[in-house]
């Protein structure tokens, strides 16, 4: 397998050129999974651009966009199998969907509410906020199906300024000391928040950052989904097969805001974002599949159309789903809660009691 | 001029590198960015980027190595984005910036200033609300400042710069843009550790800092309206160390005692201020001290935060209690 050659080189791997030409080998994969790849592409962002409008109506939280970086999203977890794990950042809710995750359960998550049904059996972690802290989650859960003797994979992902956290590098340690099997990605976006990539790390490539963990590693083409696709399916078969962890990194691009908190304009060149909208990932894999007779423009539009019914159905459903009640948050911070904190709630709900 | 907390602290930054060349700012998105609240608004145009700069995102590094140059002579002011972000280097504040002054019996200090903000109220996703400052009560070597108004803020930020050792200061998200106050755009100082009487009463003291401050206010308005209630307000403005002579003072005078924050309640700053009247003027007091904080859980999520919270209606119930004859 060409992952076990240890890749730091600063030439991403790619079976897609921008164009959408085919450079390289093409993964096994039948016309159907191909169409699926695209669909949950174009549905990742559907979702960051509808909930995106919400917040600006003030019926969404906080969101960061997604845009740009479906690629890596969708084919980081699409070789994943049912009992396979994920630990993402904010950033990989296509990832989430494509591991199964319903979109009104996530788009719930946007009302400023936990869902309550999130399925235990999609093996998601949900997102977590503090940067990077997940890639330990990823080798933590890898070590327990080695452990247990299971044939289970754990990946990781992460953005590029999670590489300067102190928990991605004990993350990648761990990984390489226990030969873990999990696979820990890195989406280089190029910006965490202002701080542009070079500014984050001296080192030419993050993948490079493998070698000194004695973790091989590869760099993709982050806006590729063949490529990102293909070296994920051999790095999470290496890891099932008791070969040990692998670190990719990924080349892309976030085409929008930090989160609708942020305004790029204030740090970064519109050139520069131009010249990534001309790379953008669900175009390049169109343009292959349109050649390739799996696909054509209308049908593309139909399928657009038909995501964008499906996410604000997704959406009706999670504003129809009633909202938490007040006193929930007593409910999971602990299995029985002592004394004091039933009389806590007990002294919320009159307040509730009081404005109803 | 009038000058929200944002336009204050961004003063009394610009202030303190203008005067003291030791004083560098370090952070993420602080530079070009000017923080993501825009505290350090173009100061890095101003001073350069040697002494404001941007860092790699490490919350660890950041302090460990302000803790380093704090050692050396340089006067780092650090911001940590979000204070929930804090529990990624309580490590390098716990175990290393409180400990270099008693670790070298003096021969080396830690002149270390921590900015974060704080609090809820803005719908934020998680871990951006929280309030840590219980956890640094219990960490002994650092100090602790929260102030409630741009006035406060910018002499705090200006003792805190200027203090020998190492202060963690943290500001309200909600304060950061609510109001404006007459504030001096020149150089001026409150003292670390002196707390300040609000609003003078005879019947019951409030304690309170942050935002807590104007919730306090609110309901001293609705007590006097509905029983013609005297209420002392008294900001603490420095958590640790708290001004116990104020917190005697104030009880000894009204008998009746409230502490209100948004932190949990266990082992919180108001469980410290109700030891302090207990060591020292128990029997001034006419009734229990009343405690209005967040519930013991961990910081819930926007939806449900104004349930969390501590409101007028809450504090108002907890006075109508101390008052009951």
């Amino acid at each position: 397998m060409t992952i076990q050659q240890i890749d730091s080189s600063s030439i991403p791997y790619q079976i897609l050129d921008p164009e959408g030409n085919l450079v390289g080998e093409m993964p096994d994969l039948s016309a159907e999974r191909m169409l699926s790849l695209y669909r949950f592409m174009q549905l990742g962002r559907v979702f960051s651009n509808k909930i995106i409008a919400l917040q600006r109506q003030g019926r969404a939280t906080t969101f960061g966009s997604l845009a740009g970086q479906e690629a890596t999203a969708v084919g980081l977890a699409a070789p994943l199998q049912p009992q396979d794990w994920l630990a993402t950042s904010y950033r990989e809710i296509a990832s989430l969907f494509v591991k199964g995750v319903p979109i009104p359960t996530v788009a719930y998550s946007f009302r400023g509410f936990t869902p309550q049904n999130w399925p235990a059996e999609s093996h998601c972690l949900p997102i977590q906020i503090v940067i990077g802290t997940q890639m330990l989650h990823a080798v933590g859960l890898a070590m327990a199906a080695k452990i247990s003797g299971d044939p289970v994979v754990s990946v990781g992902v992460c953005g590029d300024g999670a590489t300067s956290e102190g928990d991605f590098n004990e993350a990648l340690n761990f990984a390489g000391v226990f030969q873990a099997p999990v696979v820990l990605v890195v989406q280089n976006n190029g910006w965490a928040i202002s701080v542009p990539r070079p500014k984050q790390s001296a080192a030419q490539t993050l993948a490079s950052r493998g070698q000194g963990f004695g973790v091989p590693s590869r760099l993709v083409d982050g806006n590729d989904i063949l490529a990102v696709y293909d070296i994920m399916q051999k790095a999470v078969e290496r890891a099932r097969t008791g070969q040990g962890p692998t670190l990719i990194e990924t080349l892309t691009y976030r085409l929008g805001a930090h989160t609708t908190a942020d305004d790029p304009t204030r740090y970064r060149d519109s050139a520069e974002v131009e010249s990534w909208h001309a790379k953008d990932p669900i175009m390049r894999y169109q343009k292959f599949l349109i050649r390739r007779d799996l696909l054509n423009q209308d049908r593309a539009q139909q399928i657009v159309e038909e995501l964008e019914d499906e996410v604000n159905e997704a959406i009706r459903q999670a504003e129809e789903m009633p909202p938490m009640a007040p006193d929930s948050f007593f409910d999971y911070t602990m299995a029985n809660l002592p004394p004091r904190l039933e009389e806590q709630r007990v002294d919320l709900l009159h307040y509730v009691d009081l404005k109803d | 001029m009038q000058m929200t907390m944002i336009e204050a602290l961004n003063s009394a930054l610009a202030l303190e590198l203008e005067r003291d060349q030791r004083v560098i700012l370090l952070g993420q998105d602080i530079g070009a960015n000017g923080g993501v609240f825009r505290v350090t608004e173009h100061l890095q145009r101003k001073f350069g980027e040697e002494r404001v700069f941007d860092t790699p995102l490490s919350e660890s590094a950041i302090i460990g190595s302000s803790v380093g140059m704090a050692v050396y002579g340089l006067r780092p002011v650090a911001e940590i984005q979000f204070a929930g972000f804090l529990f990624v280097c309580m490590n390098q504040l716990a175990s290393q910036a409180a400990r270099i002054r008693i670790r070298s019996a003096g021969a080396y200090t830690c002149p270390l200033v921590v900015r974060a903000p704080y609090g809820g109220g803005v719908r934020t996703p998680e871990l951006h609300s929280d309030s840590l400052e219980g956890m640094f009560l219990q960490t002994p070597g650092l100090k602790v400042v929260i102030p409630s108004n741009p006035y406060d803020a910018k002499g705090l930020l200006a003792s805190a710069i200027a203090d020998p050792d190492p202060v963690i200061f943290l500001e309200h998200i909600k304060l950061y843009r609510s109001f404006r106050q007459e504030t001096p755009e020149e150089h001026y100082s409150i003292p670390l550790g002196k707390a300040k009487t609000v609003q003078e009463g005879s019947d019951v003291s409030i304690f309170a800092y942050g935002a807590m401050v104007n919730v306090a206010l609110e309901a001293a308005k609705l007590a006097q309206q509905e029983m013609g209630t005297s209420v002392e307000i008294i900001d603490l403005r420095t958590i640790w160390p708290l001004d116990e002579e104020a917190i005697v003072h104030s009880v000894e005078k009204t008998g009746r005692a409230i502490v209100v924050h948004e932190a949990p309640r266990a082992g919180g700053i108001g469980a410290e201020v109700t030891a302090i009247i207990n060591d020292r003027c128990l029997y001034s007091l006419l009734k229990p001290v009343g405690r209005v904080t967040g519930y013991d859980t961990p910081y819930p999520v926007p939806g449900l935060e104004d349930y969390y919270l501590p409101t007028p209606e809450k504090v108002l119930t907890a006075i109508r209690h101390v008052m009951e004859p």
